[in-house]
């Protein structure tokens, strides 16, 4: 039996909420939240990106792993806001983990779904023998431009899964993908925000994916939605991981642990990991989750998750993710969130 | 900083390694050649505590400019759970949550952007518990 040994996810305390940025562009913040089905969003602070936010998931990850980070074999990070354009982020994570430095470091890219990538490589490594634990994180501080649709979801947070072949608290069970070239997002070397193809980024790509890997998954296990305690969709916005769920035969109640988007906004290679991780929190041995993930471009990944009799014994060993969205949350107006988030340009030191 | 001094300082500032004197078990944090107290030139390697409480603490009103878009923040002595003391930011707290006595977590954190071309510094900060 290979999967997940720990996880750890973080949740920033920064927040800004929809009617801060609806009321600075003169939108109407009541209908953005009934159409997204979002209240509020993370922020990260000055002092964060991905790197820290790896090194605060991974910390909480061996935590419940209860392992020497020293044992890790690999650190794969999946995100689109990797801090440097050339020096990896796992370079610096593995070091203030510990985890180096007889470790292999890469770092994925592909747009929301880099960290469910992370997390296949990470359990493929396990799986095959070459190495005895592996970390895959998915992490992001994403950006929207000022007044674009995606300011009001584009947030910050990740989470960290090591997986392993011993101590298993959740087994992965089974992996499905399903990916084509689809331009619904993309940004190009030196663009500072990603432009998006509006509606196109609904039907063709995020449910033909998730859709296609959902039905892909549940084919390939002979398993039923109804054989499942929790579903997790990539969360873009509130809507669609809803609708994703609904149109693969999910009902509400399965759906709403790992639905973490109407509190965080879309932590974009964090989304998905994110939304497993609030559903492992409070999972019982034998419980089935299914995750699929979405990135533009555009691809899924699925897997089906059940859960051992030692989740119970490691689930308190780090925050909850939920807890975290509940804790201690710091809310910035508008002016500030353009400071913490470089949108407006300052004066050169 | 400089490249290669940040790269030295990797133990102590990324995961808070310590030297404990092999003689008299001083720690020493940052680690030294010589033990302050006894003199002594050996020591092992221990790992501090995240844990402790603000010693001693000032608000920062007119920072170095890089640090100008973090002010008004706050600098503290921290005293960790096995005595050593440090000093560090304290990290998302408004000035008037942190005062003596304040509980605190090390957490890691970016330190230092400098210009676009330059190398970003990591290490701890103190966040209240």
């Amino acid at each position: 039996m290979h999967g997940i040994v720990g996880w750890g996810s973080y949740v920033p305390r920064f927040r800004i909420k929809v009617e801060d940025i609806a009321g600075q562009w003169g939108a109407d913040a009541a209908a953005f939240k009934r159409g997204l089905l979002l209240q509020e969003k993370t922020v990260p602070g000055l002092d964060e990106d991905t790197i820290t936010i790896s090194v605060a998931a991974a910390k909480y990850a061996i935590a419940r792993a209860g392992i020497d980070p020293r044992e890790i074999g690999c650190c794969y990070i999946g995100s689109e806001s990797h801090p440097y354009a050339v020096k990896p982020s796992g370079t610096v994570v593995i070091d203030a983990i510990g985890a180096g430095p007889e470790c292999h470091v890469a770092d994925f890219e592909f747009a929301c779904k880099a960290g469910t990538e992370a997390m296949f490589v990470a359990y493929s490594h396990v799986k095959s023998g070459v190495m005895r634990y592996a970390l895959g994180i998915g992490a992001d501080t994403s950006q929207g431009a000022p007044g674009d649709a995606l300011e009001y979801t584009a947030s910050a947070g990740g989470t960290a899964y090591i997986m392993g072949g011993e101590n298993v608290a959740a087994e992965i069970v089974d992996t499905y993908s399903f990916t084509s070239d689809t331009p619904d997002f993309w940004r190009r070397e030196g663009e500072f925000y990603p432009r998006h193809a509006g509606r196109f980024t609904g039907e063709p790509a995020y449910f033909h994916h998730v859709l296609g890997a959902t039905r892909g998954m549940l084919e390939k296990s002979g398993l039923e939605p109804a054989d499942f305690r929790f579903a997790v969709f990539h969360m873009p916005n509130g809507k669609f991981p809803l609708k994703a769920g609904k149109e693969a035969g999910f009902r509400q109640e399965q759906l709403e642990q790992g639905w973490v988007v109407n509190l965080m906004g879309n932590t974009y290679s964090g989304s998905s990991p994110t939304g497993l991780a609030a559903c492992l929190d409070v999972a019982e041995p034998g419980d089935r989750i299914l995750v699929t993930s979405f990135g533009s471009g555009a691809g899924s990944d699925s897997f089906v998750i059940r859960c051992t009799d030692r989740i119970k014994e490691i689930q308190k060993k780090a925050p909850a993710t939920r807890d975290q969205l509940a804790d201690r949350r710091i809310y910035l107006d508008y002016g500030k969130y353009v400071a913490y988030r470089g949108k407006i340009r300052m004066n050169q030191l | 900083m400089i490249s290669p001094r940040y790269h030295r300082e990797i133990p102590q500032r990324y995961r808070l390694e310590a030297g404990r004197c092999a003689d008299c078990g001083e720690i020493h944090f940052p680690p030294r050649a010589v033990c302050r107290k006894c003199g002594a030139r050996e020591s092992t390697t221990v790992v501090l505590p995240n844990r402790g409480k603000v010693v001693t603490c000032t608000v920062v009103d007119i920072p170095p400019a890089e640090f100008d878009d973090q002010k008004p923040y706050v600098n503290a002595i921290v005293e960790l759970e096995n005595g050593v003391r440090l000093t560090c930011m304290v990290a998302e707290a408004p000035p008037d949550a942190v005062d003596i006595g304040t509980e605190v977590e090390l957490i890691f954190r970016r330190l230092r952007c400098g210009r676009e071309w330059e190398v970003l510094q990591y290490g701890y900060k103190a966040r209240v518990v």
